[in-house]
């Protein structure tokens, strides 16, 4: 979004979507068919829309935290958030006769109650978001247990599952899904001034209610907006495996939200949101899980390829390495002039 | 009492120190002798930080010598200062809230056996050196526990230590109330009997006359004089310290314009706030410009909050245009027309990542509301228009604001304010730490808006400034509005004179 606002492609920009181009065109040239996209009844297949399919969760509670890092918070909760939505989602499947619209509806709503009330914490109470969203974080999996009495509680529900694993204009319909919240968020963040109030918030809270913004308001927004997407997510997780996990739904997603809000150059201090970038950090996650797995290298490797390409990614980021990087390329231009 | 004829303890010789673009400290020549209180006092950049930094090592001087009991010493950082017997209390008190009284009062020099702290001797050694500021509280009691004042004295009592023979105490009773003063002031008395050299810097004049024996001056760098306390007048004190000579200034002849008979817009009525301003009345006319005038920490910034409700006030009333109105929070201000630049550009001013149109925009785009977004066309033509006419030096309008310079930064504080078309401008120092040609340039815009009818309240240290632009002066000294200077009275030395009355 900033880039089309400003104009500015600098590095720090760009580094993200040439690593997420790096990283598929490496993966082609060790996986054979890695590029290739095959129709199947009409409904596209192929490992690049299985990396959109598995990327969704992450993307749109990545899109949550992306606004609550812009206003210097952050989420911890949403991981618990999933599995209390994939709860409530699986509980009134399995055992009401209600239509699965107002399910989903129930679903999304539990999912702002408790957006709002991390919101109230911070932006009420003034409890540090770390703190604040800490605590649903450490109880969300209980109050999970308590709606599924304990068990993994199955379900069958043809709509819900098929936002789980269905179809929509020869795509996974739980990406169209995400596309469609992506670009709405984007839409209602620039093309009216409440992302910039809430850039303002994250960059100086002071300037801010000396302009006369609101922040406290706009602060528990953003809580019941990160809740919402985590609601979504959670529906998608719990229709994807047909069943609601309250302990392993969603586990540990939380942190591949912060690092793709990271990897798309956001300053946990706040200040700014990169809602696309973000989205790119979160494909840039689950490609390399895609491509990890596909390549053949033995599980146990996996999270430490991983990290260390993150790393490698952050690297590339950093404002050191990029002042080495161009003080190199000048002295390296001065030689050959000479 | 100090004997002029004892050997100074310390004595500092043509320090020279120098900032890019800035003399911090230029030829400066003092001495300090053991068993005196020695005030020193200038306004912001005067160079008394940047002294104390050079004698506490923090700074190294470019130039000069600094000779301790006769012989010349080397401060090249704070542990040489602290060995040469030199102790500093900050403002802001240095120590570790959470922690016990003991364990800060020996955190950097904890007693040992085999390397594991010897809590017990930890104890007694805190206790002595409570005693010596005369504190008797549990050394076991949380920092946190106690007042600021009692905190002070700890800070105190640490730098004392064993064998401190100058201590400095850098604006010790800004956060203190007059109890707590007094106190802090019989142990100054305390420490300077038993011979020990007091540096102390203020920016309370009473406080200078209570408690120094001698004050040194410092503007822009340079060392103005030292005097002895008992035969400087204040009205004298003021004038070397804001560079005026009252000899040399005359009742300048102004031209008034007539602003008596113009509608009030703004008018305070014992406004105040508990602990930041004592009641305050306060009329604002159409096209009126009213300076704020008063030393450093007189209440000048206090004023505008509470006239704009960055702060709310806890006694008084306000009326708007005639109507009593609540002004008590920035957005309530907005809606009636105020406009308020504080002082503190960096933390209350610019939000520095977002770029300088999102930040000249900001407060127009608020007062509309979230929903209603200023289409980009017209924020770009606002923004070109503004950039232009204020002459701000950017190379784009997408650069973030942190990017430009001070003066820059300013102006596009001041376009953020002008483009809401506001009825009053609070202007809290328009013009500190901004260069020349930013400070002209501001002033100008300062006259051209009053002379469209707009009213405006600026705070200023600058006394020729308020002198040049204002048609009343509101004049305040410790929290309070001591006098208000009104038409061809004004002359910066009917204004000196009433901020050392």
């Amino acid at each position: 979004m900033r880039l089309k606002r400003s104009m500015r492609w600098e590095a720090r920009t760009l580094a993200p979507i040439i690593s997420l181009f790096l990283l598929i065109v490496g993966t082609a040239l060790v996986v054979p068919g890695f590029l290739k996209l095959s129709i199947v009844d009409g409904h596209i297949y192929g490992s690049l829309i299985d990396i959109l399919h598995r990327s969704t969760p992450t993307a749109l509670i990545a899109l949550g935290m992306a606004v609550v890092i812009g206003t210097k918070g952050i989420d911890l909760s949403v991981g618990a958030i999933i599995a209390i939505c994939g709860a409530v989602t699986a509980v009134l499947t399995a055992s009401t006769e209600l239509h699965p619209l107002i399910v989903l509806g129930c679903a999304v709503l539990v999912g702002m109650v408790c957006g709002l009330w991390n919101g109230t914490l911070v932006a009420v109470f003034g409890i540090q978001p770390i703190v604040a969203t800490l605590i649903l974080m450490v109880a969300g999996r209980g109050i999970a247990q308590m709606i599924t009495g304990g068990q993994i509680v199955t379900f069958h529900s043809d709509f819900i599952n098929a936002i789980g694993n269905g179809f929509f204009m020869g795509l996974p319909a739980r990406v169209v899904l995400a596309a469609v919240i992506i670009a709405i968020t984007v839409l209602v963040l620039r093309k009216t001034a409440l992302g910039m109030f809430l850039e303002a918030v994250g960059g100086n809270s002071e300037t801010s209610r000396l302009v006369g913004i609101d922040s406290k308001l706009l602060i528990l927004m953003v809580y019941v907006f990160s809740g919402f997407c985590a609601a979504l997510a959670g529906v998608i997780i719990a229709a994807d495996i047909r069943g609601a996990d309250a302990n392993n739904a969603g586990l540990w997603l939380e942190l591949d939200a912060i690092l793709a809000v990271v990897i798309a150059g956001a300053s946990l201090s706040g200040g700014r949101i990169y809602l696309g970038l973000t989205i790119v950090g979160a494909l840039i996650i689950q490609t390399l899980t895609t491509a990890i797995l596909t390549s053949g290298l033995p599980a146990q490797y996996n999270l430490i390829v991983k990290a260390s390409i993150i790393l490698l990614v952050l690297l590339l980021q950093s404002k050191v390495t990029q002042d080495f990087i161009k003080a190199r390329v000048q002295s390296f231009r001065r030689a050959s002039d000479a | 009492m100090t004997d002029v004829n004892q050997p100074p303890l310390l004595s500092i010789e043509h320090i020279n120190k120098r900032f890019p673009g800035v003399r911090a400290l230029n030829d400066v020549s003092l001495t300090f002798h053991s068993g005196e209180v020695h005030a020193l006092l200038g306004e912001n950049g005067a160079g008394k930080s940047t002294l104390i930094k050079v004698l506490t090592g923090i700074y190294a001087k470019d130039s000069g010598d600094i000779t301790l009991d006769g012989r010349k010493v080397h401060i090249k950082n704070s542990q040489d200062a602290q060995n040469s017997g030199i102790r500093t209390v900050y403002q802001e008190i240095n120590l570790i809230p959470t922690m016990t009284v003991a364990e800060n009062l020996t955190l950097l020099d904890q007693p040992r056996r085999f390397g594991m702290i010897r809590w017990r001797s930890a104890q007694s050694q805190a206790r002595e050196m409570l005693a010596r500021v005369g504190l008797d509280i549990d050394p076991n009691s949380l920092l946190v526990s106690h007042s600021i004042a009692v905190q002070q004295m700890v800070a105190i009592a640490r730098a004392l230590g064993s064998k401190a023979r100058l201590l400095i105490l850098d604006e010790p009773t800004a956060s203190l109330d007059s109890d707590e003063i007094a106190r802090l002031f019989d142990l100054m008395r305390q420490l300077k009997a038993q011979g020990m050299a007091i540096i102390f810097v203020t920016h309370f004049l009473d406080q200078v006359y209570a408690i120094s024996d001698t004050i040194s001056v410092l503007r822009n760098g340079s060392h103005v004089g030292t005097f002895k306390t008992s035969a400087l007048s204040q009205t004298e004190l003021v004038g070397h310290m804001l560079g005026k000579d009252l000899d040399m200034l005359q009742h300048e002849q102004r031209d008034i314009t007539e602003t008596e008979e113009k509608p009030v817009v703004l008018s305070l009525s014992q406004v105040g706030k508990t602990g930041m301003l004592k009641p305050v009345d306060l009329n604002l006319r159409q096209g009126e410009i009213v300076g704020l005038a008063g030393l450093l920490g007189s209440g000048r910034t206090e004023l505008c909050e509470l006239a704009y409700g960055a702060a709310r006030s806890d006694q008084g009333s306000k009326t708007w245009l005639g109507q009593s109105l609540p002004i008590n929070t920035p957005k309530q201000a907005i809606e009636q027309g105020i406009a308020y630049c504080p002082e503190d550009r960096k933390h209350r001013g610019i939000i520095a990542e977002l770029s300088v149109r999102e930040n000249l925009i900001l407060a127009l785009q608020s007062s509309r509301g979230w929903w209603s977004r200023i289409p980009m066309a017209e924020q770009q033509a606002v923004v070109s228009e503004f950039i232009e006419r204020l002459s701000i030096k950017t190379s784009d309008m997408e650069k973030p604001i942190g990017e430009l310079s001070g003066g820059n930064q300013q102006k596009v504080i001041l376009a953020r304010w002008l483009v809401t078309n506001p009825k009053l401008l609070i202007l809290d120092e328009p013009t500190r730490g901004i260069d020349v040609g930013a400070h002209h340039d501001i002033l100008n815009i300062i006259r051209e808006l009053c002379e469209e009818g707009m009213s405006l309240l600026v705070a200023s240290s600058e006394v020729e400034e308020i002198v040049a632009f204002a048609h009343r002066v509101v004049v305040l000294r410790d929290r309070g509005k001591v006098s208000e200077i009104v038409g061809n009275q004004i002359s910066q030395k009917s204004i000196i004179q009433a901020i050392a009355q």
